[in-house]
């Protein structure tokens, strides 16, 4: 397994180093070159020279590559001119509070996803089943802003409970203290992903159910909620975890979208702000961000799977 | 409760459709046939075709005999509820007629979606054929092309690149395919790596035929069903993409419209109870959605008969 897992570390390493290289290429992309696209189109052509000279955009590209990569490992990620500020500080500012969001999200509709599963494997093909299954390709197939556009007119006009807006305020612990604001944005993310989660335990589990060990527990006298609680359970949610690496990409996605609803001050919002006014180095740097996060994200959950699972063989 | 279930065959919505019926004296079907069957069977398939037909006819139809004005605004019949001024649906905060708005938004929906679909099974099967069928360095380098730029969520990737490339309807499909040919070139690359150890691709290769033969007229063929089924799955995901692009501002230009920005338009009245500018678009997009995916279960299900009867 070591090797297993260094082979998945060094692997995890070049799709990072391939991905500032995409995102070094699209800096270069950028529609009248990079001086010109960062600076705006009312810089004299003095400014534009001290910017490409200053940022090293007239050496050879090989050594412009270097010398990037070399300011991403020391954490600079470029300046936002539109805002005034260091894209790394932003950056480090707005992650924790969209890392909140989706934490509190996971942890809401696996509570109640793993559930649904196992009572749709149990009672499979009955009513409940269907209506279940309806649900969730109804929620898998609704886009998350009509999701949250829905909730918002449901729960905040025509049933004034909760806050159409997610809480404003820009320390962590603020957000979280602000619990009522925080229930729809967390409830627009967590239906989306209940979906998904549920068809996966209930199929996990429903394979799970007809192993040789379960008849060997009922044989044994065993009553079947304990047999589902101490024996499948603990073998069905190990795919789970793997599901959870595969899920980040679109959480991501779904926490972009959901902070875009809501007003919610995570790192979704300020790319999505930021995309509307082509500030590119807060676009780039945000991408990066990411794309890293979704590479460590799913490196963990395999490194998981392997230790749960000691029965897989890594050859 | 009993917990020892009989064995389930697959874990799967359509579980409820059943198997065709063997009968050993017929005449034997031809899979096509036999697959086509099992696909009509599925009472979900036949709901999913017919509410992407009416959905098309809705669309590109519906304006031939529904005639609106989508180019002109015209403000003094902005905001109208349903069924008042003839206007079925009501009309917008610029005074387009919504039901008007419906058809002439879910062609580019649609138009789009579908085409992003196409170009993107176009590309990603290619690709993955290629690279599974060459192997070596050219399957390890093109593998890796596919991973990295899947590494990255594709939200993000599609909002940067329509933020460097202005959209128009054109460049948003090539944006959108390029968002998604990434899954096709995994799924029709691991179909290649057993496809190309058949005796009947070795004995072409054997007879001289060459690597471009070999995979347009060998490999391909014979992973149509991963293919087609993915791409049904491909149309759903570009039309709720394009759906979230133009909700953010950021897909379909003006003065196109598109179920996206119809959606994003109406949010600006959810506290006012404008619930038409809002229910119709959603619903569409739903519908759409659900039904495409119906077809593509449906469309699993038919080609695993050619599968189980090999």
């Amino acid at each position: 397994m070591a090797a297993y897992l260094v082979r998945r570390v060094l692997q995890s390493i070049l799709v990072i180093l391939l991905v500032s290289l995409v995102t070094f290429t699209l800096l270069h992309l950028l529609p009248g070159g990079p001086a010109r696209a960062i600076l705006g189109p009312r810089a004299t052509s003095q400014q534009l020279q001290q910017f490409i000279v200053q940022n090293h955009y007239d050496k050879p590209l090989i050594l412009q590559f270097g010398l990037w990569f070399n300011d991403l490992l020391h954490g600079n990620l470029g300046y936002s001119y539109h805002l005034n500020e260091n894209v790394a500080s932003l950056i480090a500012d707005r992650l924790p509070k969209t890392i909140v969001l989706m934490l509190l999200s996971i942890v809401v509709a696996l509570l109640i996803a793993i559930p649904l599963g196992v009572y749709q494997a149990r009672k499979r093909n009955t009513v409940g089943d269907y209506v279940l299954t309806g649900f969730s390709f109804l929620f898998y197939a609704m886009p998350s802003f009509l999701l949250g556009l829905l909730l918002i007119i449901l729960f905040s006009f025509v049933l004034p409970w909760f806050s159409p807006e997610a809480p404003q305020s820009d320390s962590l612990g603020a957000i979280l203290a602000d619990g009522n604001a925080l229930v729809l944005p967390v409830a627009t993310l967590a239906l989306i992903t209940i979906a998904a989660f549920s068809r996966y335990t209930r199929s996990s589990v429903m394979e799970n159910l007809t192993q040789d060990y379960v008849r060997t527990a009922a044989a044994n006298g065993a009553k079947d909620s304990r047999i589902v609680v101490k024996h499948v359970l603990r073998n069905a949610l190990i795919p789970v975890v793997t599901l959870l690496g595969l899920s980040l990409p679109a959480l991501f996605a779904g926490a972009l979208i959901v902070e875009s609803v809501f007003n919610y001050p995570g790192m979704g919002f300020l790319f999505w702000q930021e995309a509307i006014v082509r500030d590119y180095p807060v676009l780039l740097g945000v991408t990066l961000v990411v794309a890293i996060a979704t590479v460590v994200g799913s490196l963990l959950a395999d490194i998981a799977y392997a230790v749960l699972d000691p029965r897989v063989k890594y050859a | 409760m009993t917990i020892n279930p009989p064995l389930p065959e697959q874990v799967h919505v359509s579980d409820t459709v059943a198997a065709p019926v063997d009968s050993g004296d017929a005449p034997p079907k031809s899979m096509w046939r036999l697959g086509l069957e099992v696909f009509l069977a599925n009472r979900l398939a036949i709901v999913g075709l017919v509410v992407v037909l009416l959905f098309v006819a809705f669309c590109f139809l519906g304006p031939l005999l529904y005639h609106t004005e989508q180019l002109r605004t015209d403000l003094a019949q902005a905001n109208q509820p349903p069924g008042t001024g003839g206007h079925p649906l009501g009309t917008d905060d610029v005074g387009y007629d919504e039901l008007g708005r419906l058809m002439v938004g879910g062609q580019s929906s649609l138009e789009i979606g579908i085409a992003a679909a196409v170009m993107a099974t176009i590309v990603g099967t290619l690709w993955g054929a290629i690279a599974g069928y060459l192997g070596g360095w050219v399957d390890a380098i093109m593998m890796r092309v596919v991973d990295t730029l899947l590494a990255i969520p594709g939200l993000f990737l599609l909002l940067l690149l329509v933020a460097i490339f202005t959209p128009s309807t054109g460049l948003l499909i090539v944006v959108i395919a390029f968002g998604a040919w990434l899954t096709p070139a995994r799924l029709v690359r691991g179909e290649t790596l057993s496809l190309r150890t058949r005796e009947y691709v070795q004995a072409a290769k054997m007879m001289g035929g060459g690597n471009r033969r070999a995979i347009l007229k060998h490999i391909t063929p014979n992973a149509i069903g991963t293919i087609v089924v993915n791409a049904t799955f491909q149309v759903a995901d570009a039309i709720l993409i394009v759906a979230a692009l133009s909700f953010l501002g950021l897909g379909v230009p003006p003065p196109h419209a598109d179920w996206g920005n119809m959606l994003s338009d109406g949010t600006a009245f959810t506290q006012n109870g404008y619930w038409w500018m809002i229910l119709p678009p959603g619903l569409a997009i739903v519908l759409v959605v659900v039904a495409f995916n119906f077809l593509g279960d449906a469309l699993r299900d038919a080609f695993e008969v050619r599968l189980r009867r090999r």
